[in-house]
């Protein structure tokens, strides 16, 4: 489509795109302001992330969700890429159909129903097995449940369309399969690991409902902490935290985006030198 | 010998399983069986111990087995109305919600996909880059907004449309505007990827065979894209309908969606069986049939988005 787009859609996007980022700029604003009433300026301050940084309470909190985030991540992407690469390569083996489904419907389900299931799980096991607590463990397995299928999604996808001559080739070479997956296909779909870690990291640290579940007593993560404020009313220095997060979240969505753009060109290239 | 057997499993047909069974068996633990026990504590009774409830299946002294199966949590989702009417609001809610994100999405989307090649890219990362900030902190930051004292009644009272603050905070308009706040992307990206794709010679042919825009726009590109239309909906609806944090957070006493209904049965009145039964009927009467849908229509999902 080349022809300009009229004046009345160039307006409509531009509500909507306001709609979206108002109440984010707002918010930082908010942060930077000395009166703690909101709608009130009370001047340029930074005594809420004074307040931030001296409150227990919040910083273990978030030095919990970033462990929880990082290692469910991790185990998220390495569950998943075996579930993709199980689904792509082999194309019949028994319980295909239920890895199939398993991958699928948390992308369905309501939180809210794979939280009490997790729970009514746990506390079972605890029942019956007498493990595990609930805590930052069982807050992992949870995550990793849901993060899994989201990688196998990603990674699916990408590995459907890797072109697996590169493998064979490489066996032909005397490369065993391990070694020739390792040297061919895993750079091709390196980009779409790393995004789906990046994925599940940012859905693991930003999870509520599952983890208010999940979690046991004394294990609270940033957005149980950060949901218990807000309700009971304003609090600025979520406003601060806020800000943090963003800035945080945005600089590395950016720069990951922009590494990954250039890994794809870069791939684009070397396809196109093989080529000829 | 142990050596041979090792070589004879890995060397065998069966070494895929390596591959496959980390990831079957961790989902089948930790996703597919936990249902498994939320139907069967749906079956149980509120007891006052710990687990809070009765054991389905118990062993008399005469090494009976004994499975009691309760109905008396479903029977009482029947007559306590709350349950159908909650079932009823999400379902409203979640509809009219995605049709207000649809009716703002689209032209949005359109306007994207009409717009040159390189500020597309910009405007497409815009819309993505929320996606990536909290969630729970968006819906946050929109209380900031339409609370009493916020930026939406201060604006309003100096320009003078009104004389007292509006009340939004807690109330119905408060949830749509959430929910249509926090899904609008998924809305856009879907219907974007879709007309994008668009042969723009067919609305072209249109106009030289005498039809007026509004015309051509409803004779080709509406039904072109009704892919993306049906794509971005299930993404706007299916997460609304369980939502729990946008009516908890900004809805009022009366915005019982189901989501909220289950926390509340959970964390207030501790009814885990009835919370289990309410679970149950949930993923039977509005998670099943999305999915049944979808796994029909994957390939024209698929295939557009």
């Amino acid at each position: 489509m080349s022809d300009r787009p009229s004046a009345l859609l160039m307006t409509v996007l531009a509500i909507g795109i306001a709609l979206l980022y108002i109440p984010m700029l707002v918010m930082i604003g908010y942060s930077f302001n000395a009166s703690p009433l909101v709608g009130v300026w009370g001047g340029l301050s930074t005594h809420w992330y004074a307040a931030l940084a001296a409150n227990d309470q919040l910083k273990a909190a978030a030095w919990l969700s970033l462990r929880v985030g990082v290692v469910a991540a991790t185990a998220a992407v390495g569950l998943g890429t075996l579930a993709a690469i199980s689904l792509v390569r082999f194309k019949s083996f028994r319980g295909r159909l239920v890895l199939t489904g398993m991958v699928n419907a948390p992308l369905v389900m309501p939180e809210i129903i794979t939280g009490i299931t997790q729970l009514l799980l746990l506390i079972s096991m605890l029942h019956l097995l007498g493990w595990p607590h609930r805590g930052f463990f069982t807050i992992v397995l949870a995550h990793v449940a849901f993060c899994t299928a989201y990688v196998t999604v990603t990674v699916q996808s990408r590995l459907s369309t890797a072109d697996r001559s590169l493998e064979e080739a490489a066996m032909d070479l005397g490369a065993g399969p391990v070694r020739a997956f390792f040297d061919t296909t895993l750079p091709i779909i390196a980009p779409a690991l790393a995004s789906s870690w990046l994925l599940s990291f940012t859905l693991s640290l930003d999870d509520l409902v599952i983890s208010s579940f999940v979690s046991g007593p004394g294990a609270s993560t940033l957005p149980m902490v950060i949901y218990s404020k807000v309700k009971l009313g304003v609090s600025p220095d979520v406003n601060a935290l806020a800000t943090l997060i963003i800035a945080l979240v945005g600089s590395g969505v950016l720069v990951a985006g922009v590494l990954m753009r250039r890994a794809e060109r870069q791939r684009v290239r070397d396809l196109q030198l093989a080529g000829r | 010998m142990q050596s041979t057997l090792l070589r004879r499993i890995l060397t065998s047909k069966h070494r895929r399983w390596l591959i496959i069974a980390p990831p079957l068996l961790f989902l089948l633990v930790f996703f597919l069986i936990p249902f498994g026990f939320a139907l069967a504590i749906s079956f149980a009774e509120t007891a006052i111990r710990v687990p809070p409830f009765t054991d389905i299946l118990t062993v008399d002294a005469n090494h009976h087995l004994h499975l009691v199966l309760k109905l008396s949590n479903y029977r009482y989702l029947l007559t306590d109305e709350v349950y159908a009417l909650s079932y009823l609001y999400s379902l409203k809610t979640a509809f009219f919600s995605t049709l207000i994100c649809l009716l703002i999405g689209y032209p949005m989307a359109y306007a994207i996909a009409r717009a040159p090649k390189h500020v597309q890219s910009i405007l497409l990362l815009i819309i993505i880059l929320p996606f990536w900030t909290s969630f729970l902190l968006r819906v946050y930051a929109l209380e900031g907004i339409i609370r009493e004292h916020g930026l939406l009644n201060q604006l309003l009272l100096w320009l003078g449309v009104i004389d007292s603050p509006l009340k939004l905070m807690h109330t119905t308009t408060a949830v749509y505007l959430g929910i249509v706040y926090s899904y609008l992307p998924f809305m856009v990206l879907p219907l974007f990827a879709t007309l994008e794709k668009l042969d723009h010679t067919l609305l072209e042919a249109s106009g030289d065979l005498g039809s007026p825009p509004w015309r051509a726009f409803l004779d080709v590109t509406l039904p072109l894209s009704m892919p993306g239309v049906i794509a971005g909906s299930m993404l706007v609806f299916i997460p609304a309908i369980g939502e729990f944090v946008i009516p908890s957070l900004l809805g009022g006493p009366g915005n019982l969606m189901i989501g909220r209904v289950l926390w509340d049965e959970f964390f207030g009145n501790r009814d885990w069986p009835v919370a289990s039964a309410v679970a149950v009927a949930f993923l039977v009467l509005l998670v099943a049939p999305i999915a049944v849908y979808q796994h029909y229509h994957r390939k024209d999902l698929e295939g557009h988005v």
